[in-house]
């Protein structure tokens, strides 16, 4: 598990375009959005014309007639008014959340092409974070940000012209702190963003300790775990709050001082009025325009560093977004897969050698888990692994599945190297129940066929009763539609096994393979089992890993596994005669036995 | 909004800074508003100094400067009333999370066994924000719209009390509204919320079961059952903002409503001579003055529903007691145990489920003895061990420990003494000897080697670069099966424990290590009770009694040679395993 590295230099520019991409399918929307944003900012201008109208014209004429002509009218611009924003409002959300949910799916999809490498890596927390906080926080910049940006921009731009058009000299004094506003706002962006990015990785620590020590509790508990914990926790949530007290800070200088300036504008108005009121060239009317125009554009610069908050939250959480989609460890599919349509069932492993820790730069030889590993497995035998506990057996399995690609050698599944297959195309025909058993929360029946519609529902019931699991579930009010819990949390462990071993059968593959799939049932469930799958294997191929020798007895070959070697394959009666560890494994076992019978 | 009165004690816990920061929020108030007076004095003079065709420059200059030393003032204000208020909010944030964990913590195990790990990551995120996204604006906003409406409706009223009136006959309109669609909200907000809890829990679990995802292709599956929560959330936000944009604008066309009531009646006034043109404009500038703090009002109420909804859903876990906890009838006194453990009658029932697990279970397991448990799966064995570190308490009859009725031993003591390998592994990604010592974290080295000795795991970490600060991945992944539950042994073992839990623990390791860490284990449970769940006669044969349960019920109980003996369940799975080594011998 890796902590999360902080990031390097962040290229805004590149970002930026990278969102807005995102908004280009609803990029009519948003034009709808950003004209909405300035009729109703244009009519809001309108306001203290109806009052001057009102005032001026019919109440200095004593029209009342006129007066309630005119207050009609402006009741009916406020009510379009309202309408429009309201208008204005849902729209801008509705493009807001469009996006999100595009951009939602895109992770959630890109995690799910990740090879286990990734998984390796990556605490759940931390992905969980990415899928929703991270994608939520961008929220606020595709609804009310990009559009109000523009629609800021635009307001912006109309008041520069109206300024220059009036008087060029007094625009250029007024616009004359601008840089001064360039110069904050690069500041304050440093800074912010330093803060901004610190938050969205104690986010994902915040979500990583949660989820563990959630799933964990039961452990923490038992040992007492509870205040050492909390201790952990509170130093995780103090890094998040001391984040986001950070960027407070930086906001909260940057604010005042954008208003600052703003009245430093005012000022430099007045200042250059007052040297130039004799010339003549600064009338009054000027002087008010100009007053109201600085009003009118330091709103939207106003409002621009409001938003630039949610823009600064928006870049620091999608460059972690991207960083995730940039992600390469895929399990690489070649480029012209060959098809895998229906499966005879050899399996061959050929000088396969592999870590999980390849070595990058080539120059330190790797902790190898396999070594020089080659076995084949004729369709419809059935071998067996066996070997000390961390020996490298599961890892076998992992290979064969393709969660990891080996450093050397070839694995072949049908005569073809499975790299040249699609990873989904081979694992259709591969059935693993797998060491740790993992159940969803559903339904029993959800948990055997995993929600594939092509298994029929007798299937699932054929498997569960091979399995010896009828008994359990006929016994839950429910029966196959009794609830599962996260995990299977309501379950004994040997029943969670059985169900998980059910699923694999269900299946129906051509490859069955079986890591430690009875060590938590019973002697007598595990009899029966091996009986009923005994007729079950006959046509296909399996792979066979258990520690009870028992369970392995008919297997066609057993291989001996020793810290990641092949040391002895043969039949159980070869291997006894080979007198190597095979024997040595045997004897212990049923040892204690004898001496019990005797 | 009542959920939010929770907020209270920690409102009051930094009621220093608040009260400073609605002071600040007045003062930037103030030096605000009082500057377009200043404007209006620099345009007055560079009135008259252009008909009087006088120089002004020095007298605007003065404005000028005033204007600019007000707004740095209230900068200032400014920036202090974020550094206290909205720091608050951060602080009110760090402290409800930290409570929440805390109370988590307190929890009993089946509250976990029945709450969706995603449900409560979304509390400790998304609702904590909401309810603090409550507090900084909830606090500043409400004290600005209160200042300001305050200080113009004065103003308004001593100029002429019946227009005011007049202008204020929107207002309950705005309260009726407010108060309808703050319910809404409320309630689509929860619901909103509700569904993001369903789109982690279900990205939590799709996750932690991506290997099986994978290893059967379930990949567009679990995409589509994702996008289809996606598309809920997506729907439950729109129709939630469909309700949230009517607030603003709504507030827009009301206060509109008092200003044209307003100068309509203000008109008829002016018109007939009973008011001055001058008191009007005067009204009407003040009226606009309330635009902006109505809508911010609008805003808060948003806000403030959105927090109560969220804090609502808190206050269901805040309110969930702790059953298993020391209370009045803990004997406080207890500080160490022995070992004696007794079943008394005990029968047992998951809450909410009919089926009975346990049924009158009586036991009796001497200090410094060995108990094996043995029988089918589902039996109830887990069950039965999980009664001692009170994962469960009794449905009835008792349990003691010592001859305590372990309800009245405090909880901190019980645990220690129980050393427990639970018979589902759980590792912390952190390195092997951080999870050895987990509940030993003082413990020195000897007796991490001696506990990595004894669980024969010492074999596996030499061989490993990093030795004992290798990391192993959540849960253990990166470890193989058996390695991960050597760990756990090994965790247990480190806490000398006056009484031992092996639930199933030797299930994934092989027939040598095994046979290695049993040898080790009898020198070990010297002087210590043992409890040994497992299906392997080899394993439980040595105990000083062994129970066969069935069904929840002790069905055989006695030493291996009595139970071979009786020739019963036991001694059919005997001749079962018997039976496999001649299988094995053919
Ligand atoms: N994801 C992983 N990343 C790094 N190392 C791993 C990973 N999975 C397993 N290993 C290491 O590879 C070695 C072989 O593990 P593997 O799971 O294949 O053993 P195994 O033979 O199945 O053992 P067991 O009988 O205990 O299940 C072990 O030393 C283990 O620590
Ligand atoms: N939280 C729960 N709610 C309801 N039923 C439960 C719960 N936990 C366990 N059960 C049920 O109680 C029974 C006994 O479970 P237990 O885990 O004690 O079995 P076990 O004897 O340990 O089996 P195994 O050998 O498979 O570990 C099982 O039928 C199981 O389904
Ligand atoms: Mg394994
Ligand atoms: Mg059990």
């Amino acid at each position: 598990m890796q902590e999360e590295e902080v990031l390097g230099k962040a290229y805004d520019a590149r970002l930026m375009r990278r969102l807005i991409r995102y908004l280009r399918p609803y990029k009519r929307h948003v034009a709808l959005g950003i004209l909405l944003s300035l009729l109703v900012s244009a009519m809001e201008a309108i306001r203290p014309y109806f009052t001057k109208l009102a005032v001026d014209t019919d109440i200095a004429n004593g029209d009342k007639n006129g007066l309630l002509v005119t207050i009609l009218l402006f009741l009916m611009v406020m009510i379009v008014r309202g309408l429009l924003q309201y208008v204005n409002a849902y729209l801008t959300q509705w493009i807001g959340q469009k996006t999100i949910f595009d951009l939602r799916m895109e992770v959630f999809r890109h995690i799910q092409s990740r090879s286990m490498r990734f998984f390796d890596r990556n605490p759940i927390g931390r992905l969980i974070t990415r899928v929703t906080n991270d994608v939520e926080v961008l929220n606020d910049m595709f609804s009310s940000g990009i559009v109000m940006v523009f629609s800021d921009v635009f307001t912006i731009i109309g008041i520069f012209y109206f300024m220059f058009a009036m008087n060029a000299e007094l625009a250029l004094v007024t616009l004359s702190v601008l840089p001064f506003l360039f110069w904050g706002t690069f500041l304050f962006r440093k800074k912010a963003r330093e803060a901004y990015r610190d938050v969205r990785l104690q986010i994902a620590r915040i979500n990583t300790f949660m989820q563990e020590h959630i799933t964990g509790m039961l452990v923490d508990q038992i040992f007492r775990r509870e205040r050492r914990s909390y201790g952990q926790f509170t130093e995780i949530n103090a890094a998040h709050r001391d984040a986001n007290i950070r960027s407070i800070f930086y906001y909260a200088l940057f604010y005042p001082a954008v208003d600052l300036i703003g009245a430093v504008s005012i000022g430099l108005i007045i200042w250059y009025a007052g040297a130039n009121a004799l010339e003549g060239t600064v009338t009054i009317g000027t002087v008010m325009a100009f007053v109201q125009f600085n009003e009118m554009f330091w709103r939207p610069i106003r409002d621009l560093s409001e938003k630039y908050n949610i823009l600064q939250t928006a870049m620091a959480s999608s460059e972690r977004l991207f960083q995730l989609l940039d992600d390469t460890t895929t399990i690489a599919v070649a480029e012209h897969p060959v098809p895998l349509d229906s499966v005879q069932g050899k399996v061959e492993f050929r000088n396969v050698w592999f870590s999980y820790t390849p070595a990058t730069d080539g120059t330190q030889s790797p902790e190898w888990v396999l070594k020089d590993v080659s076995f084949s497995i004729q369709p419809g035998q059935t071998i067996a692994i066996v070997g000390h506990t961390g020996a490298g057996k599961t890892s076998i399995i992992s290979l064969l599945s393709r969660f990891y690609d080996i450093q050397k050698g070839e694995i072949l599944v049908d005569g073809i190297d499975i790299r040249r297959l699609r990873p989904a195309d081979l694992r259709r025909h591969l059935a693993v129940v797998l060491q740790d058993v993992f159940l969803f929360s559903g339904t029993i029946h959800d948990n055997i066929d995993l929600g594939n519609e092509d298994i029929p529902a007798d299937r699932v019931k054929a498997a569960a009763r091979i399995v010896g699991a009828q008994r359990f579930i006929d016994q839950l009010p429910a029966g196959f539609d009794a609830e599962v819990k996260e995990r299977g949390a309501t379950l004994s462990v040997g029943q969670k096994q059985l169900l998980s071993f059910a699923r694999a059968l269900a299946y129906n593959p051509r490859i069955l393979v079986l890591d430690e799939a009875t060590s938590s049932v019973d002697t007598e469930t595990e009899f029966l089992i091996q009986a009923a799958i005994r007729k079950l294997l006959t046509h296909r191929t399996s792979i066979v890993i258990a520690h009870r020798l028992s369970t392995i007895q008919t297997a066609d070959r057993i291989l001996v596994l020793h810290k990641g070697e092949v040391r002895e394959t043969g039949t159980h009666a070869e291997l006894l005669a080979l007198n190597g560890i095979y024997r040595r494994l045997y004897e212990l076992q049923y040892r204690h036995q004898e001496q019990a019978a005797q | 909004m009542k959920p939010l009165l929770r907020l209270i004690p920690y409102l009051l816990r930094y009621k220093t800074t608040l009260i400073l920061g609605v002071g600040t929020v007045v003062g930037s108030n103030l030096f605000t508003v009082v500057q377009p007076l200043f404007l209006g004095k620099a345009v007055d003079e560079f009135k008259l100094g252009v008909e009087t065709h006088t120089y002004v420059t020095s007298d605007l200059l003065v404005w000028a400067g005033l204007i600019v030393g007000f707004s740095l003032i209230a900068g200032i204000f400014t920036f202090l009333t974020r550094q206290t208020i909205i720091v608050t909010s951060r602080n009110i944030e760090y402290d409800l999370r930290n409570d929440l964990l805390e109370h988590l913590q307190r929890l009993p195990y089946s509250y976990f066994q029945n709450t969706p790990t995603g449900d409560l990551m979304a509390h400790a995120t998304n609702d904590i924000g909401a309810v603090r996204n409550v507090l900084g604006p909830g606090i500043m906003y409400p004290s600005d719209t209160l200042l300001t409406c305050t200080l113009v409706l004065t103003l308004m009223f001593f100029q002429d009390w019946q227009l005011t009136l007049l202008s204020l006959i929107p207002m309950p309109l705005v309260s009726i509204v407010v108060y309808r669609l703050g319910k809404v909200i409320h309630k689509k907000f929860d619901e909103r919320q509700e569904q993001f809890s369903k789109l982690t829990t279900r990205a939590q679990e799709n996750l932690s079961g991506i290997r099986v995802v994978k290893s059967y292709v379930r990949e567009e599956y679990e995409i589509g059952r994702f996008e289809k929560l996606s598309s809920d959330y997506l729907d439950k936000n729109l129709v939630l903002a469909r309700v949230q944009s009517i607030m603003w604008p709504l507030m827009f066309v009301l206060v509109g409503l008092s200003l044209v009531i307003t100068i309509y009646f203000g008109g008829l006034k002016v018109i007939d001579g009973a008011m001055t043109i001058g008191t009007l404009s005067a009204f009407i500038s003040y009226l606009v003055m309330l635009i902006w703090p109505m809508i911010a009002f609008g805003w808060v109420m948003n806000l403030l529903q959105q927090g109560a909804a969220s804090m609502a859903r808190l206050s269901a876990i805040f309110d969930t007691q702790p059953d298993i906890r020391d209370t009045e009838a803990t004997d406080r006194s207890v500080t160490a145990i022995a070992g004696r453990v007794e079943f008394r009658n005990v029968t047992f029932r998951h809450r909410g489920s009919e089926r009975t697990v346990l049924q009158n279970i009586d036991l009796i397991v001497e200090p410094g003895t060995t108990l094996a448990v043995i029988g089918p799966t589902g039996a109830g064995k887990s069950t039965l061990v999980n009664l001692l570190p009170r994962l469960y308490d009794v449905t009835s009859g008792q349990l003691l420990i010592d001859g305590l009725d372990v309800r009245t031993i405090p909880l901190d003591i019980l645990r220690t003494h129980i050393g427990y390998v639970p018979q589902e592994t759980f590792l912390f990604s952190d390195t092997i000897s951080q999870n050895i010592r987990f509940g030993a974290f003082n413990a020195p080295e000897e007796e991490l080697l001696k506990a990595a000795d004894i669980s024969q795991i010492s074999k596996d970490v030499d061989d490993f670069p990093n030795k004992y600060g290798t990391m192993v991945g959540e849960r253990g992944i990166t470890l193989s099966g058996g390695q991960k539950q050597r760990t756990s042994i090994a965790r247990a073992v480190i806490t000398n424990p006056s009484i031992l839990i092996l639930d199933d623990a030797l299930s994934s390791v092989d027939t040598h290590t095994e046979e290695e860490i049993l040898r080790r284990m009898r020198v070990f449970m010297k002087g210590r009770t043992s409890i040994i769940i497992s299906h392997r006669i080899s394993t439980v044969k040595d105990a000083d009694m062994i129970v066969v349960l069935e069904d929840g019920t002790i069905v055989e109980r006695g030493t291996h040679e009595d139970l071979v003996a009786l020739n019963g369940r036991y001694a059919s799975l005997y001749r079962k395993q018997l039976l496999e080594k001649e299988l094995v011998e053919l």
